[in-house]
């Protein structure tokens, strides 16, 4: 059953001074815990459409609804209670001067209680095992553990879609991978909307739904396999190519016939185990 | 460099002093340095200096940090006593040569300066020492709340305060960064004369500067995110709580002045 979460109807953006729009009529429709990968080069208006979602940034024209609202003046605060966001630097999106602090600022600025801010700052760092940190200072944690913060500061408040704007891009392999591990597990607990902005074949592979961003315009969407199987292409796409896809064109050239659609690791694998059988 | 600072660093503890309020501390702190100006004589100086040591006992931190805290500043004395001893005059005269003379007065002012400016020292250092930044500026914001009242805004300085206090490690870092960045590229720092020591401060202060800018959108970008619209509406997440022990220390002052009011001449 298709639940629309988030519409947006032919948004169209332009930065000030900017000579091409960042936003060209983009219209897109999200689901209940769906989880949707955005990927594309630099300046091809990713952020900029994970930003006009919470109303960061609002659209010159075209409209947005999240949970069927329609996000307006009024009620952009409210609609930022069901949106989360996640940003690039870890460094940047710690407000609070240690790990509790940070987790709380955004539940002290809806006016909870102390007693339910308490219970819920533990939970959140609970889930994303961080409670041995709480009383840190950021300057002693690691990037992955800033951004495993700032995702607990987002639980902490329930909302309904989580967004990683980049959120992974400046970590490390294991704390990218520690980072996405949380974000799925989470994900699978609480039946989660994550929209993730993203130059990660890894983070990429784990959407729903991938949507190819360009100069502005959704030029492709598809599952990740799908998406997947462009092979070179997806450099211009800017996505690094899965492992499997780096084989087979290496095989390629070899002379060896590979199949053209997208394998899996494991996929890759049982295909090379029986090529020498199938011949 | 910036290691050798002692005067507001924080050291972990969990002394009786460590476990205060700090807005007991910081009112502590400012009433001191008030009646240190009633001394006068050298019993109510001893009477100081003794508060002074046992407060230092009760931190159960060691008095060399405390030494090493005015070290910094060692300069800024001398040179003051100095000026004392030479401009004062009374009592009996030891030298003279023209306008300069050193006398009995000048010297006794000349020694109660120096313990004033140790004493002063002493107890700013034992409030950084014990208190950490965080406790201190919701000390602060605790104390200007009242100021609400006449428009004066406490919580956004508050909020400012820490966001700065948070904010310091994090820009050393970046200027270690910056320092390095440009000395690979060959900037020399801290040589040749005075104009060349400015000149190779350039490259480092205007990408600290831009890089600051940055720093500000993105957090304003991601307090908005978090919800972030002001004061109003706020709960808090600390709170600070004010106990036996910071009544007590709040009575001891008030002997501790009565003692000062008696002794002094």
């Amino acid at each position: 059953m298709k639940n629309p979460l988030i519409e947006l109807n032919n948004i169209s953006f332009q930065y000030y001074g900017q000579e091409h729009k960042a936003l060209n009529d983009v219209s897109l429709t999200i689901n209940k815990g769906e989880w949707v990968a955005l990927i594309g080069h630099n300046g091809s208006g990713k952020s900029t459409l994970a930003k006009t979602i919470n109303g960061l940034i609002s659209p010159e024209s075209g409209e947005i609804k999240v949970n069927g609202e329609l996000l307006t003046e009024e009620n952009i605060w409210d609609i930022r209670k069901m949106v989360g966001m996640v940003f690039q630097n870890p460094d940047n999106q710690f407000v609070g001067s240690t790990v509790e602090d940070d987790v709380a600022f955004g539940l002290e600025n809806q006016g909870i209680p102390r007693d339910e801010m308490i219970v819920r700052v533990n939970n959140a760092l609970e889930r994303v095992r961080m409670s041995d940190f709480k009383i840190k200072e950021p300057a002693r944690l690691s990037g992955g553990q800033k951004q495993r913060v700032a995702i607990a500061g987002v639980i902490a408040l329930a909302p309904d879609v989580i967004i990683l704007d980049e959120a992974t891009s400046m970590l490390d392999p294991q704390g990218r991978q520690d980072v996405i591990e949380t974000i799925r597990a989470l994900k699978e607990e609480t039946n989660l909307t994550v929209i993730s902005i993203t130059h990660d074949i890894d983070e990429a592979a784990y959407a729903n739904r991938v949507l190819v961003m360009k100069q502005g315009e959704i030029i492709h969407e598809g599952t990740p396999e799908e998406i997947f199987s462009h092979g070179e292409a997806l450099i211009g796409m800017g996505l690094d190519i899965p492992f499997p896809e780096k084989l087979k064109a290496s095989l390629r050239k070899k002379g060896i016939d590979v199949p053209n659609e997208y394998l899996t690791r494991e996929g890759m694998v049982e295909w090379l185990w029986t090529y020498g059988l199938r011949k | 460099m910036m290691n050798k600072l002692i005067l507001g660093r924080y050291i972990p503890g969990d002394s009786l002093v460590h476990r205060m309020d700090p807005r007991a501390k910081l009112l502590a702190s400012f009433y001191f340095i008030g009646i240190i100006f009633i001394c006068n004589n050298f019993l109510s100086f001893g009477v100081m200096f003794a508060f002074t040591l046992f407060c230092i006992w009760l931190s159960q931190i060691k008095l060399s940090f405390f030494l090493k805290g005015v070290k910094p500043l060692l300069w800024l004395i001398l040179f003051t006593v100095g000026l004392q001893i030479l401009f004062t005059r009374g009592g009996h005269v030891y030298f003279e040569w023209g306008w300069i003379s050193i006398s009995q007065f000048g010297l006794v002012n000349g020694f109660f300066i120096f313990t004033r400016f140790v004493l002063i020292i002493f107890m700013s250092t034992l409030l950084t020492l014990t208190t950490p930044p965080l406790s201190l500026s919701d000390a602060i914001e605790y104390l200007l709340r009242p100021l609400e009242k006449v428009k004066f805004p406490a919580h956004e300085i508050s909020l400012m305060l820490s966001i700065a206090l948070r904010f310091v490690p994090t820009l050393m870092d970046e200027t270690e960064k910056i320092m390095n960045a440009q000395r690979a590229r060959g900037v020399d720092f801290g040589e040749g004369n005075l104009m060349d020591k400015m000149k190779a401060i350039v490259p480092l202060l205007i990408p600290l500067f831009v890089s600051s800018f940055n720093r500000a959108e993105e957090l304003a970008i991601a307090m908005e995110a978090r919800g972030y619209r002001g004061g109003e509406g706020r709960t808090k997440y600390r709170v600070l709580n004010w106990d036996k022990t910071d009544t007590l220390a709040m009575l001891s002052f008030v002997i501790l002045t009565i003692v000062l009011v008696l002794v002094r001449n």
